[in-house]
């Protein structure tokens, strides 16, 4: 789950990384009342989940009262890769000497936490990473979740220098480490990571994105959601243990497992047809789980066909069927169902269909051939 | 031979009073597998189809003696049993359970290091050697004895693709289900190199999908130490983009993990890719 700066600035502030002083506005008279505190320059900074702000001109630095409601205000009608902006951080303008890179990830083929840091911070950095990976420093936690400070401190020295700056750094990285596994981070990223007027080091942006499977543990980071960017369909199948994504194409798909999900979807590519969605029913499948896929795929009104493709496993055939079954008798279909039973528990799920009057498939190529069909 | 299982293996099953784990128990007894035991902490002493149930992995590996464990148990309960598994010396480990946390995940790969334990999954389907044993959730009746060995990050796309082989007279040698997770204890690599030095295995089919290094590390592996046929097939051309981490996850995975590169990688170390799992017969028997 991707969070907000201003939200990720509070979790920084409340673990104590220095951030620069400001608040999230809503209006300009909001900001204006930030400003005060903080005094002028401030930088108004438009918040949206999506990269690229800068670029598309949602960051400013502002030195008057003038501008300051003049570009909050333009700020605000952008339209950031189809964001438009709600909230705008204002926060004291940093008098920026120098920009480093600092992050804590996870690096999933080693299985371990890693520490990322650079001399060369900025919106660069992974240019840098391609043209010169050598002032880039990947270091390893080693299951460990503090860090083990003599190991440290050559890599400090190599990308702080100053004796002073690599104390502060590695002050900062512990909290930032505390922060990242308290919160089941995937990703705490700090950059730039910024000397300021007073070289002081400071962080100059703030992200952090959170771990889904961990969310139960984090009943304080569920509320830092931001509905706008889920598409209530998507979440709604979410909560109904459901995995879902709406495509542009007319062939509704129900599939279990992401694997085949995505198979089936490129079949249908493949054959001359275009997906409407990607539906993942899961993996213990019970006959509720069907009527909400259906129920939800039919709010599509594009849909033509919704081709049924399972292969079970822990799915059992028959929990399908029986769910297919159901749907049938509470909802109105009006859409022709392509259904391909295949493994557990098949034989009764296709007794189960047949006395009901439908087709089963046993072949992939041929239920997508027939789903493709229906949809032109 | 198969590799990892065979009608030899002795497993307990951890959860084996839930749903999953009572249901699939029975489906692996009547395969023929030797599911010795079942593990629910309090409510040892118990059976489920004539199955013991024992109070911790403990007093199971004291009591029948088993060299393999398969974990059904709710995401938030599964890192323990790893762990369990791990400090009782488990040789084989197999998670099937989905949705447990990374960082526990981090802690559990911790543990593994330096012992002699190989973890299968999480959020995986198991493993099956046909005719011999089967330890997950697969159905057992499309597989069939034979010489291809198949290695998948995917579940029912597996199935998919073993049932074509099926269908085709081509028999398995052993299917291995690596799981969906970012952190899994088994990798392509490991698994292309257990069918590589099987003699029974002649050809192998790779399942792969988008995301992740895997398939490239797996085709840099491929290029130079296996010489059987691969064939391929890569699901998720279709995927809509995935979600950017921040600057540090293009920084770690340094690579392009589309479905159309990872193909590219492939084809470039020999493998024979595939567009649709129902060619993989055709491609494998050009190829032995």
């Amino acid at each position: 789950m991707k969070i907000h700066e201003y939200q990720a600035r509070n979790l920084f502030a409340e673990y104590g990384i220095p951030v620069a002083e400001g608040d999230v506005a809503q209006t300009p008279e909001e900001a204006l009342v930030i400003a005060h505190k903080t005094g002028l320059p401030v930088v108004i900074k438009a918040q949206v989940l999506v990269g690229g702000r800068g670029k598309a001109g949602g960051v400013k630095v502002v030195g008057t009262e003038a501008d300051l409601v003049s570009e909050f205000n333009r700020i605000k009608n952008l339209n950031i890769k189809g964001y438009t902006v709600e909230r705008l951080l204002v926060a004291r303008a940093i008098d920026i000497k120098k920009e480093f890179y600092l992050a804590v990830t996870i690096d999933n083929i080693k299985g371990d936490v890693v520490i990322i840091a650079s001399a060369d911070g900025g919106v660069e950095i992974e240019e840098t990473a391609k043209t010169h990976p050598d002032r880039i420093v990947k270091f390893y936690m080693q299951g460990v979740k503090t860090l083990d400070e003599a190991r440290w401190a050559p890599v400090a020295a190599q990308i702080f220098g100053d004796i002073r700056l690599q104390k502060s750094a590695t002050s900062i990285l512990e909290k930032l480490l505390k922060l990242f596994f308290d919160k089941d981070c995937s990703l705490a990223e700090i950059n730039p990571f910024v000397i300021n007027g007073e070289g002081k080091l400071m962080a100059a942006d703030a992200k952090v994105i959170i771990d889904d499977n961990a969310l139960d543990r984090h009943p304080e980071l569920v509320a830092l959601r931001d509905m706008k960017y889920e598409d209530a369909d998507e979440l709604e199948a979410k909560e109904k243990g459901l995995s879902f994504v709406k495509l542009e194409g007319n062939v509704g798909c129900i599939v279990n497992g992401a694997g085949l999900a995505m198979g089936t979807m490129d079949a249908v590519n493949l054959l001359g047809g275009k997906p409407a969605n990607f539906l993942d029913v899961g993996g213990s499948s019970n006959p509720e789980k069907v009527l909400n896929a259906l129920k939800i795929i039919l709010r599509n009104k594009d849909i033509k066909v919704i081709l049924i493709n399972i292969f079970g496993g822990i799915t059992r055939c028959d929990d399908i069927a029986n769910g297919i079954l159901t749907a049938l008798k509470q909802i109105n279909i009006p859409v022709p169902l392509v259904i391909r039973l295949t493994g557990t528990n098949e034989k009764e799920a296709k007794a189960l269909l047949t006395s009901a009057g439908l087709t089963t498939y046993t072949s992939m190529r041929q239920a997508v051939t027939e789903a493709v069909k229906a949809s032109k | 031979m198969s590799i990892l299982i065979d009608q030899n293996t002795k497993v307990i099953v951890q959860g084996i009073t839930g749903r999953d784990g009572s249901f699939h128990a029975k489906q692996m007894l009547d395969y023929g597998t030797k599911v010795v035991g079942g593990v629910t902490p309090g409510k040892g002493g118990q059976d489920v189809n004539g199955i013991p149930v024992f109070n911790s992995v403990k007093e199971a590996k004291d009591k029948t003696g088993c060299d393999a464990a398969v974990i059904y148990v709710p995401a938030k309960f599964a890192k323990a049993a790893i762990l369990e598994d791990i400090a009782n010396n488990i040789p084989l480990i197999i998670c099937i359970t989905e949705g447990i946390p990374v960082l526990d995940m981090v802690e559990v790969k911790k543990a593994l290091n330096n012992t002699q334990c190989r973890l299968i999954g999480p959020n995986c389907p198991g493993l099956i050697s046909p005719g011999k044993a089967k330890i997950g959730i697969m159905p057992g009746h499309i597989h069939k004895a034979g010489n291809i060995g198949v290695v998948s990050r995917s579940g029912t796309l597996t199935y998919e693709v073993v049932f074509n082989l099926t269908a085709n007279g081509m028999g398995q040698s052993s299917c291995v289900g690596l799981g969906g997770d970012p952190i899994i204890g088994t990798r392509f690599v490991d698994v292309l190199k257990m069918f590589q030095d099987d003699p029974e295995t002649k050809g192998i089919v790779m399942v792969g999908e988008i995301g992740g290094g895997d398939e490239q590390l797996a085709a840099d592996f491929i290029k130079k130490h296996v010489t059987k046929p691969v064939v391929s097939f890569i699901a998720g051309r279709t995927a809509p983009t995935g979600k950017r981490m921040g600057h540090a996850g293009a920084i770690i995975s340094s690579g392009d993990s589309t479905a159309e590169a990872k193909m590219q990688m492939l084809r470039d170390a020999g493998v024979t890719v595939i567009d649709f799992p129902d060619e993989i017969p055709q491609a494998l028997a050009a190829r032995l």
